[in-house]
């Protein structure tokens, strides 16, 4: 059992993972994974390099099958479905490395983001609103994607999971290799995001931002969870000050 | 859907009244045949290599699985009075019609069967398994047995089910399949032309177009927006191979002749290179480089004479591949097209 440290809110469960395992070949990357998502949660996963916070993600978004565990959205078992029909059931993710679509448009991009989607005036309100949070895309929405700086990428990356109107956003790495002005932007969005109603799992290397966000925290370490507490109360910790803040 | 039907009705009007205006040029009508083929097997192959970003090397395999299966069909039609008291061009037509159609429906099939599989599968799978799939064809075709006339005249008097069993048996080995009746004009391939760059075009307009693309971008991301990347990939495969088949199909029915070699990898080669000359994802890069490179050995023929265009046609595709990929990467058009060209830019050249 994972040590625990802080008293969790109760809230209706959302995202359930559970015993999850993942492997790629001969590599076990995932040794029985379990955490929670609440509605309305933000959720960290932090953990050194290669502990497995991205195949955690990839195992919830059906990006790869799970070798044992289950996974639960919203109460229905989602595990090992495949990524595209999990979109219409509110899950949004956006991967690591950004993965936007470089030789279209901004503005393609938000719309492929609402690609499931049929309802034009729901879709023109929520343009609307990525460009209130991020008002370079606007101005950027007639250039090619690829075109775009770092942190323009990220902010359409994370825009553009949000055209689907997810109750449950997926972020792998929001900060990575961007200033630190732009990761306040971003995660002062995400905030923003949440506060509509939108719950997040966020995997982050950056501990710190990641625990000043979350409501709840996980610490992974080779595929398996060794921690888990409200984001303050591991801020507090000594092993995590130690193991994760460079303290 | 009105106007689609009316602008299929004008376009197939005007091809037929080209086809009669210069049926009595016999060299005219061949090579527009030849490069409206050339155009539907570029553009075909262009929603796939191009459009969704996926590789394919085996179009020339499709092509040859419409050109058999339209030519076994027809030599049954033929037979019959499909239309009692109707001119004898109706008829013919008619056949023609359902020719094209098997053609390209057992090719749609065949590209169905085979991308399944192998487009579930990221990566360069296509490519190997496209490749194996047009060798299998030829070597299944160069395994069958010849017509024997008096065989066939026996096989005949015992129905339609003996016949189509011989037939389908009997394709002729690596000699082909000879004195197919020549149904097509020249009108009824570009009618194709038409079919195919407009059908295109819709798809591209549409929301399905988005997704295609999306997958060409980037395939788990397309994923993540919620595009069954692995059903569009095998929509767009057994569409292209679809158009592959019809294509076989008219030129079976104008060559007369066919014989397997002439769907083999090099023919399939060929077709890759009218799309990269053109521009991978670009409709009118396809057009426009199918036309030009069906007609340039033909015209050096006919100014320097004297040598056969089937052996220039190899060294001279090869060298225009290198002279390309060293000058120009992305083709004569890049994604561009021509009908776009008032439109502001908005993808890179
Ligand atoms: N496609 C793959 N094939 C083989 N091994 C893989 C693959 N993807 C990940 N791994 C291995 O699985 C383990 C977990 O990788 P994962 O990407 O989930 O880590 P991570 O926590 O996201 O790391 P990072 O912080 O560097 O992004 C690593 O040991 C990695 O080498
Ligand atoms: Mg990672």
């Amino acid at each position: 059992m994972p040590e625990t440290l802080g008293t969790r809110e109760v809230k209706p469960p959302l995202l359930g993972v559970s015993g999850v395992e993942v492997r790629y070949g001969a590599i076990q990357a995932l040794r029985g994974v379990s955490l929670s998502v609440g509605q309305g949660d933000v959720v960290a996963l932090i953990g050194a390099n290669g502990a497995g916070k991205t195949s955690t993600l990839r195992a919830v978004s059906g990006m790869l099958k799970p070798t044992a565990g289950t996974v639960q959205l919203a109460g229905q078992d989602i595990t090992g479905q495949p990524a595209h029909t999990l979109v219409g059931k509110g899950m949004a993710h956006a991967p690591e490395g950004r993965g936007i679509f470089p030789n279209l448009t901004v503005l393609e991009n938000l719309e492929l983001g609402a690609y499931l989607r049929s309802d034009k005036a729901g879709i023109a309100q929520d343009l609307e609103r990525m460009y209130g949070f991020f008002p370079v895309l606007r101005e950027r929405q007639a250039q090619l994607a690829g075109t775009l700086s770092g942190g323009e990428q990220q902010m359409l990356a994370i825009s553009r999971a949000l055209m689907s109107r997810p109750k449950l956003l997926l972020l792998d790495e929001p900060s990575l290799g961007l200033a630190p002005q732009v990761t306040q932007t971003i995660f002062r969005i995400l905030r923003e995001v949440n506060a509509q109603g939108v719950s997040i799992l966020l995997v982050e290397q950056n501990a710190h931002l990641a625990l000043g966000l979350a409501h709840w925290a996980y610490v992974l370490e080779t595929g398996a969870i060794v921690m888990e507490g409200t984001g303050q109360a591991l801020l507090a910790s000594d092993d995590v000050r130690k193991a994760y803040l460079g303290e | 859907m009105l106007r689609t039907t009316s602008t299929l009705v004008v376009a197939g009007a005007a091809c037929a009244l080209a086809s009669w205006l210069f049926a009595s040029s016999q060299f005219f009508a061949l090579q527009a045949s030849l490069v409206g083929v050339a155009v539907i097997l570029a553009v075909s192959l262009n929603l796939i290599n191009g459009i969704t970003g996926q590789f394919s090397i085996g179009h020339g395999g499709f092509m040859g699985v419409g050109a058999y299966v339209g030519v076994v069909t027809s030599s049954l039609l033929t037979q019959f009075q499909l239309l009692p008291g109707a001119p004898q061009v109706v008829s013919d037509q008619l056949v023609l019609l359902i020719a094209l159609a098997t053609g390209g429906l057992a090719a749609g099939t065949m590209g169905f069967l085979v991308g399944l599989p192998s487009l579930r599968l990221k990566g360069d799978y296509l490519a190997i398994v496209t490749l194996g799939f047009g060798e299998i064809i030829r070597v299944a075709i160069q395994n069958t047995k010849e017509i024997a006339s008096d065989e066939l005249k026996l096989v005949q008097a015992q129905g339609i089910g003996a016949e189509l069993a011989y037939r389908v048996t009997h394709l002729g080995r690596a000699t082909g399949l000879s004195q197919i009746p020549q149904l097509t004009s020249f009108g009824m391939v570009w009618f194709w032309v038409f079919v195919v760059v407009m059908v295109t075009r819709r798809i591209l307009g549409s929301p399905h177009g988005r997704a295609l693309l999306a997958i060409r971008e980037d395939e788990v991301a397309a994923e993540a927006m919620g595009v069954d990347t692995t059903g569009y990939k095998v929509r767009a495969f057994a569409v292209a191979s679809f158009f592959a088949g019809v294509a076989g199909a008219l030129f079976a029915h104008f060559q007369a002749i066919i014989t397997p070699a002439q769907f083999d990898f090099v023919k399939s080669t060929e077709i890759v290179v009218f799309i990269v000359a053109g521009g991978l994802g670009s409709t009118s890069g396809a057009v426009v480089s199918a036309m030009a490179l069906t007609l340039l050995p033909e015209v050096m023929r006919s100014l320097f004479g004297g040598f056969n265009v089937e052996q220039i046609r190899k060294p001279l595709f090869g060298l225009l591949l290198v002279v390309i990929m060293l000058t120009r990467p992305q083709g004569l058009f890049g994604t561009h097209e021509l009908w776009d060209l008032g439109k502001r830019k908005k993808r890179p050249a």
